[in-house]
């Protein structure tokens, strides 16, 4: 165990500022445009997360920043270096976990972190202080198959996998994805607890909820971002009023409250609707204009990093 | 960076160890194979029943049926009438009846004499299964013209293999099939495996250069391939009696040169194909079907169609059991085949260069 090893490996990475930096980035596959000219930076040791739906090209650009397709048009740069001219050294700075399950099911635990490490040519003993907090929760299921362990695990030693080598940078494509909520959540704990460590980690994740455990966020959709800012600024950005609405026939109510005067946007957003407010709706009209309806409520809400998604989709 | 190729090999090896059915297939195919056409398939004529229809049952003629009733390969069931002939032949219960003129004798005579002479037998053969039954007609033929005339008849001798064993054929078809089967296949769908199953992305964002990864991936099925081929030989040496008088040196330096072929050709496969069921499906049609219908397994490559002939000129397995024939029948030293040998080693270059071009380390 040596703790004085540097995260990156043994030479120091170029002096930068950003350890992602992203320029007008753009892929096509046939008709669809993956990704749209989309330009962010990430900071050095920033957990940044890209928030948005399947297709909205997040997983185009793990590929692309992890050098494994060439972009049609633009640049990246990653702990300084090109993705196009300099792959191989960054194929060996960063960690990278795909979106779905990708480690051997028919090794065990133990001989896929054996296999992944000597792929970069250290042992597991080296990297154990960094990789412990983590692998230490499935070294009891050692020599499972990692096939037969359940998802949360299954995350837990992919993770493990991708930091084997202590990388500066950490891709995470969709980590949490079929992933049960408590396994989430102490998920998310250990990426907080890595960028204690210095690692940069780039996540991806379609939960809305997840966005606000991470330093900044871009939402995307279709290829292109929407906006890039803390979760609370994205969340601060909402500059209208909102509501939550319950009625005893909820179908009829969302119908019904699209047609009320001032009401910008109504949808449906787990038990309740959401109402989004112009300047001229009124409290009182509005129920109004419902009373004929059964049980309507309406409450005042705090805007979710959701409904700015929902808002900056439409506009 | 530490040496990790061990690793690697070791990882591939673990793959095949932990799936004991396809690794028994594998194992057990070629014995299998080797049973089924050495013992169970065959061409061979063997025991069949032959009738006898004679108006005068003369010396000569008795002759020529003790002659037959002594030969291991046929089984003298007994004289009958000729209105018999037809139903004799219908049910099976005979597969050839020898029907000897009422002038045998004369004939016989004149023939021996060198006068030219009418036919004087007449072989009626059941030839619902062609091969048996061309044999068989040489056959008789042979046993009973021994008799007719020796000096006015050509003497055929078989050689290399006089008994016209087919087990002895089939031996170097199966070689060339199942290396194909071992090698290319599995290399292939083991490579695509990784493709299909996202290991490669994850391989790929490595320092490791992916060809290493590959080669690593050949080593234990080429440890394989090669335990199959100690099988086979032992096999048709001890179990098929096949002489291999042309030395094994030779069998086994061609048969791993083969083998390299068969893994560069996986590994062309799977630089095409993007899933399991495409790489399956490409190297069994593909492969397997060339093998077994242009290579000269089942039939003579002389017999095709001319354009099926220059097709074949391009399916490896056919220089390849060629050479293994005469190596192992015929008796010639790998010398004798070195043309094959040099197609086989163009063959290999040719495919290992086109597929390293063509895997990338790209996800594209």
């Amino acid at each position: 165990m040596n703790n004085e090893l540097p995260i990156g490996g043994i030479d120091q990475a170029p002096c930068v500022m950003n350890a992602i930096e992203i320029n007008n980035l753009s892929k096509r596959y046939g008709k669809v445009q993956a990704l749209d000219g989309i330009s962010f930076a990430v900071g050095q040791g920033e957990l940044f997360g890209l928030i948005g739906p399947d297709g909205a090209g997040k997983t185009t650009l793990f590929r692309l920043l992890t050098t494994l397709i060439h972009p049609d048009s633009g640049s990246a740069k990653v702990d300084g270096y090109d993705t196009v001219n300099e792959y191989r050294i960054i194929r060996s700075r960063v960690g990278y976990m795909p979106g779905r399950f990708s480690l051997y099911p028919d090794l065990t635990v133990e001989e896929n972190l054996q296999f992944f490490a000597a792929t970069f040519g250290v042992t597991i003993e080296e990297s154990y202080d960094l990789i412990a907090p983590i692998y230490k929760q499935i070294e009891p299921f050692k020599k499972r198959p990692a096939g037969k362990l359940s998802g949360g695990m299954k995350q837990k030693l992919a993770l493990s996998c991708a930091l084997i080598h202590r990388p500066s940078v950490l891709f995470l494509d969709e980590p949490t994805t079929g992933v049960d909520a408590v396994s989430r959540s102490e998920f998310w704990d250990m990426l907080a607890g890595l960028k204690k460590l210095g690692i940069t980690i780039l996540v991806s994740t379609p939960y809305m909820d997840e966005a606000s455990r991470c330093d900044r966020i871009a939402l995307c959709n279709e290829g292109k971002i929407l906006g890039i800012d803390t979760p609370k600024g994205i969340v601060r950005g909402f500059d209208r009023r909102l509501y939550g609405i319950r009625a005893k026939n909820m179908f009829t109510l969302l119908e019904r409250s699209r047609r009320v005067a001032g009401v910008e946007d109504c949808y449906p957003c787990g038990e309740q609707h959401h109402l989004v407010a112009a300047d001229n709706f009124d409290v009182a009209m509005f129920k109004a204009q419902l009373s004929d309806m059964e049980d309507v409520n309406i409450v005042i809400k705090e805007p979710t990093i959701e409904d700015m998604f929902i808002k900056l989709m439409k506009r | 960076m530490k040496h990790n190729f061990g690793s690697f090999v070791k990882k591939e090896t673990l793959h095949i160890l932990r799936d004991k059915r396809t690794m028994l297939v594998v194992m057990l195919i070629p014995i299998v194979l080797m049973v089924l056409f050495g013992f169970a398939i065959s061409t061979e004529v063997n025991n069949i029943n032959v009738a006898v229809v004679a108006p005068h049952r003369t010396d000569g003629v008795h002759d020529a049926v003790k002659r037959l009733d002594a030969n291991e390969y046929f089984t003298f069931k007994g004289y009958i009438t000729p209105n018999e002939i037809d139903s004799h032949l219908r049910t099976g219960n005979v597969g050839a009846v020898i029907v000897f003129a009422s002038d045998y004798e004369r004939g016989t005579a004149q023939a021996t004499a060198g006068i030219p002479t009418r036919p004087i037998i007449q072989l009626i053969v059941d030839a619902s299964n062609v091969n048996t039954a061309s044999s068989a007609t040489a056959y008789l033929q042979s046993i009973l013209l021994g008799s007719a005339s020796q000096q006015t008849m050509f003497e055929t001798r078989m050689l290399f293999n006089p008994q016209m064993k087919s087990a002895y054929n089939f031996v170097p078809g199966i070689m060339g099939l199942i290396f194909i089967l071992v090698c290319a296949m599995m290399t292939s769908v083991s490579i695509v495996r990784e493709k299909e199953m996202g290991t490669m992305e994850v391989l790929l964002v490595s320092p490791v250069r992916p060809v290493k990864i590959i080669f690593a991936k050949m080593v234990p099925y080429f440890a394989i391939s090669c335990i199959v081929l100690i099988t086979i030989l032992l096999l048709a040496r001890y179990l098929l009696g096949v002489p291999m008088s042309g030395g094994v040196g030779g069998i086994f330096a061609l048969s791993l040169l083969y083998l390299i072929l068969s893994l560069s050709l996986g590994l062309f496969v799977s630089t095409i194909s993007k899933t399991q069921v495409v790489a399956l499906l490409v190297s069994a049609m593909v492969m397997m079907m060339p093998i077994m219908m242009l290579s000269g397994m089942l039939f003579p490559i002389e017999n095709l169609p001319r354009f099926f002939q220059i097709v074949s000129t391009i399916v490896p397995a056919r220089w390849y059991i060629d050479a293994i024939r005469k190596m192992m029948i015929q008796g010639v030293p790998l010398m004798a085949v070195w043309e094959n040998g040099i197609i086989l080693l163009g063959m290999t270059i040719v495919l290992l260069s086109i597929s390293l071009r063509k895997f990338n380390d790209k996800l594209e």
